[in-house]
């Protein structure tokens, strides 16, 4: 698939970082707002999967040189890593924990174990996804 | 508004069974992307449409959408997604060893089972 | 738990460091590791003889399922006693003489040795514990083990066919005694056998009664090789000779005749338990005797002679029950049978292992165990012939040897049934000694055979794989104990008759004791010129005679031709299922998975149109919808315009993009009906899924000419019917609410207890965290499919 798109290109370059920046507001704000890992990790997906369609897939591997299968990996440790985690405290499995703190530049910010297990959720999300891309891409 | 749906999710289903049925393998898989979209316009439908706000704390409504349905069918979304898309890769490397995506010829051949 | 559970599981315990066992320490025979296990259970079990000698019995529990009444109870009384000294004991000398039958450079002596010991804790746990599900587990565990065992030199064709007909007639007793113990517990409410037997008096005429019994006697006539059932005994022979000795001969073919003893107080008040019991018992003692004689391997003989041993025993345990009926216990005149079945048992572990042992030194030693090929081993062999003649003798009822004993107290037993006056056993009860006396006859005449045509006779040298000697003294030693304790039971039976025998009767025959009272086991030599006597003599007499004359009536076997034989109907019955079947099968399974959906989608629109109609389900309530908006209805059409238009798409880029169309017409209706992160996820997924779908366009064929999808009626029939109750569906669920949502608690509780204002998010990651754990886990496995579909197809080519 050798296009060359420049209009294509140059739109990417520039849409893609507000995408992800979007992705990981989207990510965020999830406990309060609409969003949460499932939505920011496709979203990052999606940026991705765009970066594919303009440019082809040994450029994005070279911008990119994670193994997705590895961030699936990663996610689903911090998930699984989260829930067990609560067995240290004697609580049951996937009991989540929340306090307030003041953080310099952020301010009054509450902080959550359920965003441990939401960046789990999210980067098996992006992981799975870009998996799946990559294979298929890969495979002729 | 809900018996409106409750059509639509119908002409959703009849579409999804009737591609499932066929003989091509890539509208099998169609029909299985059509019949999620219908389970879960189905299960929205059923928790009652259009009542109080969505299900954010912040918008201090007196009363919220059912937050639940809509919870199981997010989950539902990304696991269909998923399943798609393994169908798909199946389809597309059953065509590649097997020359063919027409199920009739797929089917396994006798004392070859 | 109790060091009494701990005793019964450790065998099971010390399987799990065979492995290490076998991996670390090769140049040591992994057995040696073993032995000091059941030679410290068998001292373990000893001590309670003191116990049990005045009829005390000893309980453990440790719960297990305490909601349905299942506790891992143990129990140890007379009887479970006697078994557990016979497992434990002859199980130490099996270990001890495996390890010089099995080679350890050629033989998997791990798995052997696991299977073996998984073996052991089974049979201790059917024969000690108390409740009648955990009795079942083990019950089946004996099957499996032995099925393992059996097929231990699985690449033998023989070996396999033994083992899975093993399996199949020993599991089907299996689920038939599960089935009674089911019955049991219906009509008494309770597992736990003592609190059984306390309540059969009163289970007598319970309609239930009688199927519960015969479903126990299935299950213990199975074990126990009775006839019809006794096919697979003769094919498990295809074990090694360690497991013949001891699973098939000593214990586990006991578990029947266990089974039987056991429930002999529950079920003998009725007639036709004593009827069943004896009846099948004597018949498979003669059929047993009777075919032993024309077989022509050792191991054949012995597994015909355990057959008919353990019909002998079991008709025993029949008469024996009917002393219940006789409340007056004056001088043991109607529970002698119970006593020569009890006495029995130990004998024939006694004589019968040895003489397995000697079949697997002869062999071990010669490389042969068909009977026509060997003879005059006398001379080469000569500590062997004499277990043989030792072991031969007793088992023919031969003075001095214990096997004389026992079958005296059977002919005693057999006999007394003449006096019987109950349950029509004064007309036909006749016949028991008389099939007994003929059965005895050929007894003799098979254990002359294994002696004889092994021991005497020509040596043929050319026929022989070996060229035979002396066993080494490793093998020699546990049928040489196993001799030795033929020789003391015969000469010094007393010495059982108040520690093992009377305990262990006193738990079939309970309640005809008075307190303190015990069971009046006295076992002699010389009765007199008694009628057993005399039959013992004829025995002798006749057997010896039809010996030597046996060319001339060796036609009679003829009569039974193959053609009709139990193994035949087996085989064909088995074959018949596997064809029956998989042609049955072939009927509807026609492997296009368009019918496979035709069945599936009509059955479910038969179901839930049935269930809709039959429950009155159907509502239809039109006051509580919400307004229609006008936008709303053009999404609506947009949808089912498209999901219409992708039937009549020619072209997959169509059917795709019009696919997209309707995954983007949800989203909107997810805005729509207030659920902005639905509405989200929905968006990024379609677009992805559409990219994808895209990308496996590019790699499927183009056709040359994209043709329509060709209509079908049928398909069309189906899917307005899927569609229609689909609907019906929707319009009830929306009309009629049964119960007050749930979610009023996830509304009130979001930032009460997760501080979260998103209620989908926080359901998600906290309320229903493990849902959203596992949804990450399949997607993760679909991932790895896919990754493997692709990837890994090249080493599979390379292969081909």
């Amino acid at each position: 698939m050798k296009i060359n798109d420049v209009i294509l290109q140059t739109a990417t370059k520039l849409v893609l970082f507000v995408i992800i920046l979007f992705s990981i507001h989207l990510f965020f704000a999830g406990h309060y707002y609409p969003g949460g890992g499932f939505i920011g990790g496709l979203m990052t997906a999606a940026a991705i999967v765009l970066l594919l369609l303009a440019f082809d897939l040994k450029t994005v591997a070279k911008i990119l040189p994670f193994d997705f299968k590895k961030v699936t990996a990663i996610g689903l440790l911090f998930a699984v890593g989260t829930g067990a985690g609560a067995l240290l405290f004697d609580a049951p499995f996937l009991t989540h924990a929340f306090t307030d703190a003041y953080l310099p530049l952020l301010g009054k910010t509450s902080l959550h174990t359920a965003v441990l297990f939401d960046i789990g959720v999210y980067l098996v999300v992006i992981g799975v996804t870009l998996t799946i891309i990559q294979t298929i891409g890969e495979s002729e | 508004m809900e018996i409106l749906m409750a059509f639509t999710i119908g002409i959703l289903f009849m579409s999804a069974t009737y591609l499932m049925l066929s003989k091509s393998l890539l509208r099998i898989i169609i029909g299985t992307g059509l019949l999620s979209h219908g389970a879960h316009l189905l299960l929205l439908t059923m928790a009652g449409l259009k009542r109080g706000a969505p299900p954010l704390l912040g918008e201090e409504a007196a009363s919220y959408a059912d937050p639940l349905p809509q919870a199981l069918i997010l989950t539902a979304i990304v696991i269909s997604f998923g399943v798609t898309s393994f169908f798909l890769v199946l389809a597309y490397r059953a065509y590649q060893e097997l020359g063919t995506d027409n199920m009739d010829r797929l089917r396994g051949t006798e004392g070859n089972d | 738990m109790s060091l009494l559970h701990l005793a019964i599981i450790s065998p099971l315990l010390l399987a799990l460091l065979v492995p290490i066992f076998y991996r670390y320490f090769r140049q040591i025979h992994t057995g040696w590791f073993l032995l000091p296990l059941p030679i410290l259970l068998f001292i373990y079990f000893l001590q309670f003889i003191s116990h049990t000698k005045n009829g005390e019995v000893i309980t453990e529990t440790a719960p297990w399922i305490p909601s349905f009444g299942v506790d891992f109870a143990v129990r140890i009384d007379g009887l479970g006693l006697l078994f557990a000294l016979l497992i434990t004991g002859i199980g130490s000398l099996v270990v001890l003489y495996s390890v010089y039958y099995l080679s350890k450079e050629h033989e998997k002596l791990n798995t052997f040795y696991i299977y073996l010991l998984l073996f052991m804790t089974a049979m201790l746990g059917v024969v000690l514990s108390d409740n009648l599900i955990v009795l079942y587990a083990f019950w089946e565990l004996t099957s499996f083990s032995s099925f393992l065992l059996i097929g231990y030199w699985y690449h033998r064709e023989r070996s396999r066919y033994g083992a899975q007909k093993s399996m199949i007639i020993t599991v089907l007793g299996g689920l038939s005694m599960l089935g009674g113990i089911l019955l049991l517990h219906i009509m008494t409410g309770t597992f736990n056998i003592s609190e059984i037997i306390l309540q059969s008096g009163d289970i007598v005429n319970h309609v239930l009664f009688i199927p519960a019994m015969l479903c126990f006697l299935l299950g213990a006539f199975t074990k126990s090789a009775q006839f019809p059932f006794h096919i697979w005994l003769p094919d498990a022979m295809e074990a090694p000779t360690p497991v013949s000795a001891y699973l098939h001969s000593a214990t586990m073919v006991k578990a029947g005749i266990y089974l039987v003893a056991r429930m002999t107080p529950v079920f003998a008040h009725d007639g036709i338990w004593i009827w069943l019991v004896a009846g099948f018992g004597i018949v498979t003692l003669f059929w047993g005797s009777f075919s032993a004689v024309k077989q022509t391997d050792l191991k054949g003989i012995l597994a015909f002679s355990t057959v008919s041993q353990l019909g002998m025993i079991m008709s025993l345990l029949g008469i024996g029950a009917a002393a219940l009926h006789y409340p007056q216990l004056d001088d043991s005149f109607y529970t002698v049978a119970t006593t020569a079945a009890v006495f029995h048992l130990v004998n024939h572990a006694t004589f019968k292992g040895s003489l397995f042992m000697v079949a697997g030194i002869i062999d071990h030693e010669t490389g042969t165990r068909d009977i026509r090929r060997l003879g005059g081993l006398m001379n080469f062999m000569p500590i062997t012939f004499t277990l043989a003649i030792i072991g031969t003798f007793s088992m023919a009822g031969i003075p001095p040897f214990n096997g004389f004993l026992s079958k005296e107290m059977f002919f005693t037993g057999m006999v007394r049934v003449l006096e019987m006056d109950i349950f029509n056993l004064e007309t036909w009860g006749f016949l028991f000694p008389v099939i007994a006396w003929i059965a005895s006859v050929f007894t003799f005449i098979y254990s002359m055979v294994l002696l004889f045509k092994t021991f005497t006779g020509k040596h043929q040298p050319d026929k022989l794989p070996k060229t035979p000697h002396e066993a080494p003294i490793g093998l020699l030693i546990s049928p040489i104990i196993l001799a030795s304790l033929v020789i003391v039971f015969g000469f010094f039976p007393n010495i059982l008759s108040h520690n093992i025998i009377s305990p262990a009767m006193e738990s079939i025959l309970p309640g005809l004791l008075v307190e303190g009272q015990a069971f009046d086991v006295h076992i002699y030599f010389w009765h007199g010129f008694t009628v057993e006597l005399f039959m013992t003599i004829g025995v002798i007499a006749l057997g010896t005679l039809l010996y030597f004359t046996y060319p001339k009536w060796s036609r009679v076997y003829g009569i039974f031709t193959e053609r009709f034989s139990l193994n035949r109907a087996y085989d064909s019955l088995i074959e018949n299922s596997q064809t029956g079947s998989y042609n049955f099968t072939k009927t509807y399974m026609n492997g296009s998975i368009r019918t496979y959906l035709v069945y599936i989608f009509s059955f479910f629109v038969f179901i839930l149109s049935v269930s809709l109609v039959a429950k009155n389900a159907f509502v239809y309530d039109t006051s509580n919808v919400s307004q229609i908006r006008i936008y709303e209805i053009i999404i609506v059409l947009i949808m089912a315009i498209a999901s219409v238009t992708i039937l009549f798409a020619k072209s997959r880029l169509t059917a795709i993009i019009l696919l997209g169309a309707v995954g983007y017409s949800v989203a909107l209706f997810f805005v729509v009906f207030r659920a902005p992160d639905l509405a989200l996820t929905q968006l990024v997924i379609e677009t992805v899924s559409v990219a994808l779908f895209l990308l496996c366009f590019y790699h499927l064929p183009k056709k040359r000419h994209e043709e329509r999808m060709s209509f079908k009626l049928t398909n069309l029939l189906i899917s307005i019917a899927v569609g229609a109750v689909f609907t019906l569906i929707a319009l009830s669920a929306h009309s009629s609410k049964f119960f007050e949502p749930i979610s009023q608690y996830y509304v009130e509780n979001t930032y009460e207890k997760a501080a979260g204002k998103n209620m989908v998010n926080v359901i998600l990651v906290d309320f229903r965290g493990f849902d959203t754990l596992f949804e990450i886990c399949v997607l993760g496995i679909a991932a790895l499919g896919i990754y493997a579909m692709i990837k890994l197809r090249m080493t599979r080519g390379k292969e081909g």
